[in-house]
């Protein structure tokens, strides 16, 4: 194996862009059963906020590794960086909204800080 | 098939069936919020779908497309979210004909009983005096 | 900066207007850097249309000062990013085990964590980080007491209420290490008051 051969690196960035694009597609295929299966809305975002940035990210990053070109990696970049401070702000505008209007009774809940400061 | 080509096939089985699952719970609900919920892993599912093409095909122009439906997909939500806080309970969902016409005939039915009670509660002289009557008329007699 | 914070923010004559651009010219510079992100390109054309836009922005659309007087400290921070992505992708994946595993899905439940006085920009950065990270999600803020209310997806596997405390109060301890300032950190007493700063310290 000649390592100054620049075909092996192609090679090796795309198998790594095939790894990185499958754990993705892993994480939000999870995040889909998980907002499917989790018995409430707050457990529902949890599936939203994690699996699924993490899987977006990753699935992102497989993309600039296999494209490889300048314009394309600052973009896919940027997406990230709207995803992390994006996505808690969401969930949590979500959960606030469904907390106040009581979408969750707090007997599905083991503690219930919230419900318990407010009595 | 490429190393590329399998793991591009598999990454879009995986996503599609994200996709389902996304559309099963906004059918389900129960709430507004459990949609939105819904809609931005469908969101995501699209961005993955177009990222997973976009690899394949090493097609940078697809790449602005991933910009703006990552920035779409929050201002939806939080825009459904602050529309859902004061939301009633009664617009958690589109209602069919039949069930708007039950609703109202049980309101009808609702409103009819409480005639009818306060009619033989006059009848029997014993109208307790309204709140809102603040000169003290309807509770003298 | 004398007077209450939204006298800044709202739409005032020319001169406050020309201050407010002077004051918050880093946000400028972070918008310009977006602009050129989303072009691919750090043309001279590019960056000097992304500066004008950016002044655009913040002179037509304010928003109040954020008052930042942190510190930036090279190490804490690269513990804390460290971190970062060590957790989000053990929480990433024990939340994707939750979905997938067969068998009944924990109740969760919702844990108030109060957190040390800091300022505004970093308390946010906690709670934000906090939904990505444990195994929490942040879904009501009181900003005045500051105290976070986390929903907590695996209590068990989290230690229960107060393992989640633990856990909160430890990122928030790694967030103000890295961006808060000499004053924050004794106020929120992660330092003696005497302590020297150390090296590679810039107040």
């Amino acid at each position: 194996m000649n390592l100054d051969d620049p075909d092996i690196w192609v090679a090796v960035a795309d198998v790594a862009a095939a790894v990185f694009l499958l754990l993705g597609a892993f994480l939000t295929f999870s995040a889909g059963v998980g907002v499917v299966r989790f018995p409430n809305l707050l457990a529902r975002m949890h599936a939203v906020t994690k699996p699924q940035v993490l899987g977006l990210i990753l699935m992102l990053v497989g993309v600039a590794l296999r494209l490889r070109s300048w314009p394309a990696v600052t973009m896919l970049a940027l997406v990230v960086v709207f995803q992390l401070l994006t996505s808690p702000v969401a969930a949590h505008m979500v959960g606030r909204a469904g907390l106040r209007t009581r979408k969750v009774s707090p007997d599905e809940l083991e503690v219930d800080d919230y419900t318990d400061k407010a009595d | 098939m490429s190393v590329m080509g399998i793991a591009a096939t598999v990454a879009t089985v995986l996503i599609a069936a994200a996709a389902v699952l996304a559309i099963v719970r906004l059918e389900r609900g129960p709430s507004m919020l459990d949609r939105t919920i819904a809609f931005d892993v469908l969101t995501s599912t699209i961005v993955g779908a177009v990222a997973v093409e976009a690899a394949w095909s090493r097609r940078t122009e697809s790449i602005p497309i991933l910009v703006v439906l990552s920035l779409v997909g929050f201002i939806g939500s939080v825009a459904i979210a602050r529309f859902a806080a004061v939301e009633p309970e009664s617009e958690r969902r589109i209602r069919t004909r039949e069930e708007v016409a039950a609703e109202n005939a049980a309101e009808i039915a609702a409103l009819e009983a409480e005639l009818e009670a306060q009619r033989r509660a006059r009848r029997r002289g014993s109208v307790p005096p309204r709140p809102d009557d603040a000169d003290g008329e309807g509770g003298a007699v | 900066m004398t007077g209450p914070a939204w006298a800044t923010a709202t739409q005032g004559p020319p001169r406050r207007r020309a201050r407010r651009l002077a004051e918050q010219w880093p946000m400028i510079l972070v918008l310009a850097l977006i602009w050129c992100l989303l072009w691919g390109s750090f043309a001279a054309g590019t960056v000097v249309a992304g500066l004008l836009l950016g002044a655009l922005v913040v002179a037509v659309l304010p928003l109040p000062a954020l008052g930042l007087n942190g510190a930036f400290r090279p190490w804490p921070a690269t513990v804390l990013a460290a971190r970062f992505l060590y957790d989000i992708t053990t929480a990433s994946f024990q939340v994707a085990w939750t979905a997938l595993r067969p068998g009944p899905v924990p109740r969760g439940g919702v844990v108030a964590v109060e957190l040390r006085p800091a300022p505004d920009v970093l308390f946010v950065m906690t709670a934000e980080l906090s939904s990505l990270i444990p195994g929490s999600l942040v879904i009501e803020v009181d900003a005045r007491a500051a105290v976070l209310y986390l929903h907590v997806l695996d209590l068990a596997a989290s230690g229960g209420p107060e393992g989640v405390r633990a856990q909160t109060l430890h990122l928030e301890e790694r967030v103000l290490r890295a961006f808060a300032s000499h004053e924050d950190l004794q106020r929120a007493g992660l330092r003696p008051a005497a302590a020297e700063a150390g090296p590679g310290e810039g107040a």
